[in-house]
């Protein structure tokens, strides 16, 4: 284990967390916003300083000493509490918190006066401390208990708000007794084994596959999604999604312990997910549900990504991740601003507003074509991974696939485009300028849209670490895949696969997961 | 200084001009702080002539040393894994990945790129005026040179994945210049039209990009792929790819053509380019745009020469869309839709040379094409150019004749019965009612499909929800009328 320079770890988790408890006595709403902006700001900052501490600290390491390497706090305070590290952060999830806290600061940033009211920012600050708890976590069963806690706000926001919490429900129950479950079954078949790598059988693979892929909004689990648009405030059900904790559960607690084979299930229901949300989008009248469909695509691609478990594959997905999660939210603060103007955005008249806001114009064609892909963007380099190892792994039909699904999604985005901002001239007695706050989170995506797009070397071979990080854990578990051939082990045998292990090589790796 | 670092020097001067003018009035636009007319003028005007000139002397440099093939490897852009070689063994590909920038500079690339910048610069100088207090003015510049910047991208690009990048910039500033007038319901109507058959076009080249980089000699670089070496160079190299590699990619390729060069059954959209203004309408889909197909079929003319069956298909595709422009052209009412399609026109013809030299193996014809190419776009420009005086240009020589001038006469539809005749204009002023057919057989399917899966969906959280689950519903939403605007 390697040890950070500062406790960033526990700041970025408690910081939110504290800031929480305190907006949460505030009555001034405009107040609330402007401690949750310091808030978020100061976590991002440390998520940052995290980012670029670990980097420091596994530079002078060689590739292979780096790939599984961990990096934790120096203060070890939770470790005193708990007997062990519990926050630890690696190649994958080193970047994914500074995207989180970023996501939380934009969104902070962009809401708007009208929106303060209806919006809990205490909550959202809890919100925060929880998701970044859950990116610093890799033992199963505390990242389980937090993906759990997770779905918890859009639930009371939703109950808070007098809205049908059903769907929500029906789909989070579902989820979270799966993942439950799944690991219930992992922990007995260890046992069963000794400790012993192995491979599992099919039903707690079967367990966790339901709940990722009900997480991720993967069809046909994915009606919550669109619901959570519907009811919940565009703000909660953005940062609920735009974070893909979904992908997430599936690199910590999936991934790393799945044969190819049941992977690519996943993989094939996400490669129809992303076609099917896509055409979804292009029938859609309404801009959440737009919005919502542009982001079920997009979030099964990252998906696709991960279950090719190839180098190129993985860091096609994980490029494509972080380029999602800024350029997605993005996009929703985007049309949340328009919300914040016009009431719903209805999709089938002309409205013309890019006369009074072009910045928003402009902030919605740059992270609408970031999205998908567009050359000089910070996705074009992740989405052509993605269709060149889909080519790899697959066939040319899979790789056209991912290309027809972006084809359809920049299609819907410039659909929605010339209705929102083109036809015709909107009048109006008021300005529907975007205010200073807007101006600069727009300003702020779409400048680190086009300057990771620029020059994307260093955010891809990072990325290409952390591929090679998480191919080390499968590698580990020194899979058989033809003896965990899906629904082809009648019951829970484990496998011993001594014969294979070295033991000088087993003392030398860390403890693993699972 | 060696001649090399020349040409490296020169060739950057190239791509970085259009690049930086690029990024002086978008990010001056993005922090909302557009430029003045004057110095968005004066912008336009350095870094044209500047790119003219660095090409004039990469082209003076050329012919006075013989040279017929100059590679600027500008480097890996990204790469990672093991490797940096451009061969690999295939069992290297899942571990590493390279995207490299390359541009060429050869005997096709260097022509289409001064023609650029020769019909950008006019255009610029016109537009200058012709914009001039226009409310557009700004955004007009802009991407005009995120086009100059696609068309130099993609003229000199030396990987397909470089030329991919500057295609996608073409037709994105395409689009938006045909909705240009974005307060009529009508261009924007076409800019979107424009755009979904771009994706198309644009889907079928990364494809084809993807299969090339990843199946296909040489990760995607055309030399390596095309086969060109020190001896031979563009059009006199000999692909080394198979004819069934060269027929899938091939097709590929000729769909992505087909796209941008609005071959059929693409065509439709050549004509609702014309909403936009004039300028725009000159350069780009009367001159350069509409020829980056042609472009992009002679720039893999060498996977022609392998595949007969390939080169059957592009003699047809550009023969018949040449003959459906000469129809359809016929009855067209307003001066710049005539000349869209008088383009379209010479555009098939020039494909069909393409296919035909692959065919006979009669390398000369690349040429001929080639030429064509540089023939009709300075033509056309001057055509669409002239195309707002062209009423005033009727009355000055009926005024100098003294009378009417003389109506054309003949044809097929004059010998023919009125019924005949009737139905012949109407299909040919629907333009052979392609768009319909498009709309009736594969859009509008596609779309009822969905909203059938929205309905379903909506049963089913109406279901879990125990009632109308959609707050949606209540925004003010009109009957849809998607297909109205694709």
């Amino acid at each position: 284990m390697t040890e950070l320079h500062v406790d960033w770890l526990e700041l970025a988790i408690l910081v939110p967390l504290l800031g929480g408890i305190s907006v949460s006595f505030l009555r001034d709403a405009g107040e609330a916003r402007k401690w949750t902006l310091i808030v978020t700001a100061i976590t991002f900052f440390l998520t940052v300083g995290e980012y670029f501490d670990f980097q420091w600290v596994i530079s002078g390491q060689s590739l292979a000493s780096s790939l599984t390497k961990d990096a934790d706090d120096p203060g070890h305070l939770l470790s005193w509490l708990f007997g062990r590290e519990i926050l630890v952060v690696d190649e994958i999830s080193a970047p994914l918190l500074a995207l989180g806290a970023l996501l939380f600061f934009l969104t902070a940033l962009a809401t708007n006066r009208t929106k303060i009211r209806r919006f809990s920012f205490a909550w959202m600050l809890f919100a925060e401390a929880i998701l970044l708890a859950t990116f610093c976590c890799k033992e199963p069963w505390i990242v389980i208990g937090l993906l759990a806690a997770g779905t918890l706000r859009p639930f009371v926001e939703l109950r808070a708000r007098g809205r049908s919490t059903g769907v929500y429900a029906f789909h989070m129950a579902i989820y979270v007794t799966c993942l439950v479950i799944g690991q219930l079954l992992i922990d007995r078949e260890n046992r069963i084994a000794g400790g012993i790598t192995h491979a599992h059988t099919v039903w707690p693979l079967l367990f966790l596959l339901v709940a990722v892929l009900v997480r991720s909004g993967i069809a046909p689990f994915h009606c919550w999604v669109t619901d959570l648009f519907e009811h919940a405030t565009f703000g909660t059900a953005l940062l609920f999604v735009t974070p893909l904790t979904g992908a997430y559960a599936a690199i910590r607690l999936l991934l790393p312990i799945s044969p190819d084979n049941s992977l690519h299930i996943m993989g094939i229901l996400s490669l129809f997910t992303a076609v099917y949300a896509a055409g979804m989008s292009l029938v859609q009248v309404e801009g959440r549900r737009f919005f919502c469909y542009l982001f079920l695509s997009h979030s099964a691609l990252v998906l696709v990504g991960l279950e090719m478990v190839t180098p190129v594959g993985l860091t096609g997905a994980f490029s494509l991740w972080l380029s999602l999660g800024l350029s997605l939210c993005g996009l929703g603060l985007t049309l949340r601003a328009l919300e914040a103007r016009r009431g719903r955005l209805a999709l089938n008249n002309f409205q013309g507003l890019f006369e009074h806001s072009p910045a928003l114009a402009t902030s919605f064609v740059l992270t609408g074509l970031a999205c998908v892909g567009f050359p000089g963007t910070l996705g074009f380099v992740g989405a052509e991974l993605l269709v060149d190892g889909a080519l790899e792994v697959y066939s040319p039909i899979v790789g056209a696939t991912v290309v027809i699904a972006a084809a359809l999604n920049g299609i819907a985005i410039m659909k929605v485009y010339f209705l929102m901002f083109t036809g015709t001239r909107y009048v109006s007695n008021i300005s529907l300028k975007a205010s200073r706050s807007e101006w600069l989170a727009i300003l702020g995506v779409a400048g680190l849209l086009i300057a990771g797009g620029l020059a994307p070397q260093f955010n891809v071979e990072a990325r290409f670490r952390a591929s090679k990080t998480l191919l080390e854990y499968r590698r580990r578990h020194r899979l058989n895949d033809e003896a965990a051939v899906l629904f082809a082990i009648p019951k829970a045998t484990a496998v011993a696969d001594e014969t294979t292990r070295q033991p000088d090589e087993a003392e030398a790796l860390p403890p693993l997961q699972h | 200084m060696t001649f090399d670092q020349i040409y490296d020097l020169l060739g950057m001067i190239v791509v970085a001009a259009p690049a930086l003018l690029v990024a002086t009035l978008g990010l001056s636009s993005l922090v909302g702080r557009p430029l003045p007319e004057r110095v968005i003028g004066r912008a336009v005007q350095f870094a044209i002539v500047t790119g003219l000139l660095a090409s004039l002397a990469i082209l003076a440099l050329m012919l006075s040393h013989g040279e017929r093939h100059v590679p600027v490897d500008v480097g890996q852009w990204v790469h990672f894994g093991e490797s940096h070689h451009a061969e690999h063994p295939p069992e290297e590909h899942a571990t590493s990945y390279h995207f490299a920038i390359k541009f060429v500079f050869d005997r096709l690339s260097v022509p289409l790129a001064i023609l650029t910048f020769l019909l950008c610069g006019t255009i610029g100088a016109f537009a200058n005026r012709y914009m001039h207090r226009e409310r557009g003015f700004n955004r007009f510049f802009i991407l005009y040179a995120i086009f100059v910047l696609g068309m130099i991208v993609t003229s000199l690009a030396g990987t397909i994945e470089t030329l991919f990048a500057g295609w996608e910039l073409v037709g994105l500033s395409s689009a938006f210049l045909v909705a240009f007038y974005q307060e009529r319901p009508g261009p924007v109507r076409n800019g979107l039209h424009v755009w979904i058959v771009y994706r198309i076009s644009d889907a079928a080249l990364l494809i084809a990009a993807v299969i090339m980089h990843h199946y296909l000699r040489g990760h995607g670089d055309f030399d390596s792929l095309l086969g060109v070496d020190a001896t031979h160079s563009w059009p006199y190299i000999e692909s080394k790819v198979t004819a069934d590699q060269a027929w899938s990619v091939g097709l590929l390729l000729l769909l992505a053509a087909a796209g941008k060069s609005a071959l059929i059954p693409f065509s439709g959209w050549l004509p609702r380019a014309m909403e936009g203004p004039t300028p725009s309408s000159a350069v780009f889909y009367g001159a350069l745009s509409v020829h980056l197909g042609a472009y992009l079929l002679l720039r893999v003319s060498p996977l022609l020469d392998t595949s007969n069956s390939l080169c059957v298909a592009v003699i047809a595709l550009g023969l018949a869309s040449s003959l459906f422009a000469v129809f359809s052209g016929r009855v067209q009412t307003d001066i710049k839709s005539t000349l869209s399609f008088a383009s379209l026109a010479q555009v098939g013809i020039i494909v069909a040379e393409i296919g035909l030299a692959g065919l006979l193996n009669w390398q000369f014809l690349r040429y001929v094409a080639l030429a064509h190419i540089l023939g009709h776009a300075c033509f056309r420009t001057l055509q669409f150019i002239r195309a707002p005086m062209v009423l005033a240009d009727y009355a000055i020589m009926e005024n100098a004749i003294g009378d009417r001038l003389p109506r054309g006469a003949g044809g097929i539809g004059s010998r023919s019965a009125s019924v005949t005749q009737t139905w012949l204009y109407r299909l040919a002023l629907e333009k052979g009612y392609l768009d319909s057919i498009l709309s009736a057989f594969i859009v509008e399917p596609f779309l009822q499909v969905f909203r059938a899966c929205d309905g379903w969906e909506r049963r089913w959280t109406d279901f879990l929800s125990s009632g109308p689950s959609r707050e949606s519903d209540k925004a003010k939403i009109a009957p849809a009328a998607v297909e109205e605007l694709i």
